[in-house]
């Protein structure tokens, strides 16, 4: 094993700039994800028994399918029915729909999880339903939520390379374009590991910094 | 529900009761859990409803919080229909609307407080006047503090529930529960997961509030004495029905029928 430490500078400032791309993907990806989970999860607690049966049904489908095939799906299939979208666009919306469904399984723990008794006390005080769920319900059920909430802020990250495959220049396709270059992949894809690592442990130590400290807040620790 | 076009469509005249159940039964499945049930209370009235487990007490509560559906019969409260509305001259189910302006009237404590766990016991109290009265916050603050310190609980109003004690914790509930300045309140067994020293802190409360409020109050519960003590009407429930109603003083001390006899006889054995 011979490890060239000039290539390994060589291209460093290149996959830095590619880790902002990665970062970026992940950010958007999860901010729809955390609003696209729980408006799956609401939707699933309607009175009507159409829209919540339509909402499971497509949670079920979109986490019984590929990530890959999905984005694949968006970007290729979309045209054939006047849907053009970008890499970046298609990747988003891919990524974000499909944490989107696995979130709204943890929002729905966490709404499930919410005492009887506080369903009541909020109708005693006549609380109207959006008062109900954006005050009373929601903020407790984020709580025992958080932890699953979390880990997919981790797990979004580490599928983020998976939008190479249109075309996305993220870490994991640049990494690809340069070692194709080069003819060497040992340097470039090691980096990416270490770049991962990098990002992944503190996002997951900060996770649990804002978990306990939503607990403390919320007077729930 | 049925329709139900033979009930008045709303109770007028003196006398009228502040809580009027007429003909009320509640099912579960097969389950008869009230029968035909007929039930005055008057404004200001203390009504203590007694009785063994599934004997329907606190699903009668629970039917005047509407946190649950009557079968038949209507429950009026003061003079109009709680669970019905009038259409075209006639009583129909009501709906959402009809029945978020009729639980106004009506507050409830629970056996286990439900206080809201991520709020202070002050933001608790001004839940209700600020998001549901349209007070403001101020207005709101200044109503709960009030409250607070009838129910002896103003030095902990900015601690969460999970930092009171369950005596604590009631007391905090009961005055979210009058923030909101209902007309009838209702005590579902707010003793019976207290710890026997706290007892007499909430009872003190309530002693309180039917000495110098004239709420109407409805209350399960198994604290015979306090019952006695504070009651102008205590209701022995058996079977769905109410077996036998009358003064405390007749009822705990000259009960007329076998079950309300039997019944307290068992209470009294087991201390």
């Amino acid at each position: 094993m011979n490890w060239r430490w000039d290539l390994a500078w060589q291209v460093l400032p290149h996959l830095l700039e590619a880790t902002l791309a990665t970062l970026a993907a992940a950010i958007i990806g999860y901010s729809i994800a955390l609003v696209g989970g729980l408006v799956m999860a609401l939707g699933q607690r309607t009175p009507s028994r159409i829209l919540t049966v339509a909402v499971r049904e497509t949670v079920e489908f979109i986490r019984s399918t590929p990530l890959v095939l999905q984005i694949f799906f968006i970007f290729f299939v979309g045209p054939q029915f006047g849907i053009r979208l970008s890499p970046w666009v298609a990747g988003m919306i891919a990524l974000g729909l499909h944490y989107s469904a696995y979130m709204s399984e943890v929002y729905r723990g966490g709404l499930e999880a919410v005492p009887r008794g506080q369903w009541e006390a909020a109708l005693a005080l006549n609380l109207s339903t959006r008062s109900t769920y954006m005050r009373i319900i929601i903020p407790q059920a984020i709580v025992p939520a958080i932890t699953g909430i979390g880990n997919y802020l981790v797990g979004i990250i580490k599928d983020t390379p998976l939008l190479s495959v249109i075309g996305v220049a993220e870490l994991m396709h640049t990494a690809s374009s340069i070692g194709a270059e080069n003819l060497r992949f040992l340097e470039p894809y090691t980096i990416v590991g270490l770049i991962f690592l990098l990002i992944s442990l503190p996002a997951s130590g900060l996770t649990r910094l804002f978990e306990n400290w939503l607990r403390r807040k919320l007077g729930m620790g | 529900m049925d329709e139900t076009s033979d009930y008045p469509l709303a109770l007028e005249g003196p006398g009228t009761p502040m809580v009027r159940f007429l003909n009320v039964s509640k099912r579960y499945g097969a389950l008869m859990v009230l029968d035909n049930l007929h039930l005055d209370i008057s404004e200001g009235e203390m009504v203590s409803i007694i009785g063994p487990s599934g004997s329907g007490k606190t699903t009668v509560l629970r039917m005047l919080m509407t946190l649950e559906t009557i079968n038949s019969g209507v429950i009026y409260v003061d003079g109009k229909p709680l669970t019905h509305m009038e259409r075209r001259g006639k009583l129909v189910p009501a709906d959402a609307r009809y029945l978020r302006k009729m639980r106004a009237k009506i507050g409830m404590c629970f056996q286990h407080f439900n206080l809201f766990p991520h709020m202070t016991a002050l933001q608790n109290c001004m839940e209700g006047p600020v998001q549901v009265l349209g007070l403001s916050k101020d207005e709101a603050r200044g109503r709960a503090e009030e409250l607070l310190a009838m129910v002896g609980m103003i030095e902990k109003k900015d601690q969460h529930p999970s930092r009171l004690s369950g005596g604590q914790q009631q007391r905090v509930a009961i005055a979210r529960a009058l923030a909101m300045r209902p007309k009838v309140l209702l005590f579902d067994e707010v003793t019976s997961a207290l710890d026997p020293e706290v007892i007499g802190e909430v009872t003190n409360v309530i002693r309180k509030l039917v000495a110098e409020h004239n709420l109407t109050m409805l209350m399960v519960t198994h604290q015979m004495g306090f019952a006695r003590d504070i009651s102008d009407r205590v209701c022995f429930f058996f079977g769905g029905k109410i077996e036998e109603q009358g003064s405390p003083q007749t009822l705990f001390g000259n009960p007329r029928r076998d079950r309300t006899k039997q019944f307290l006889s068992a209470i009294k054995e087991a201390g």
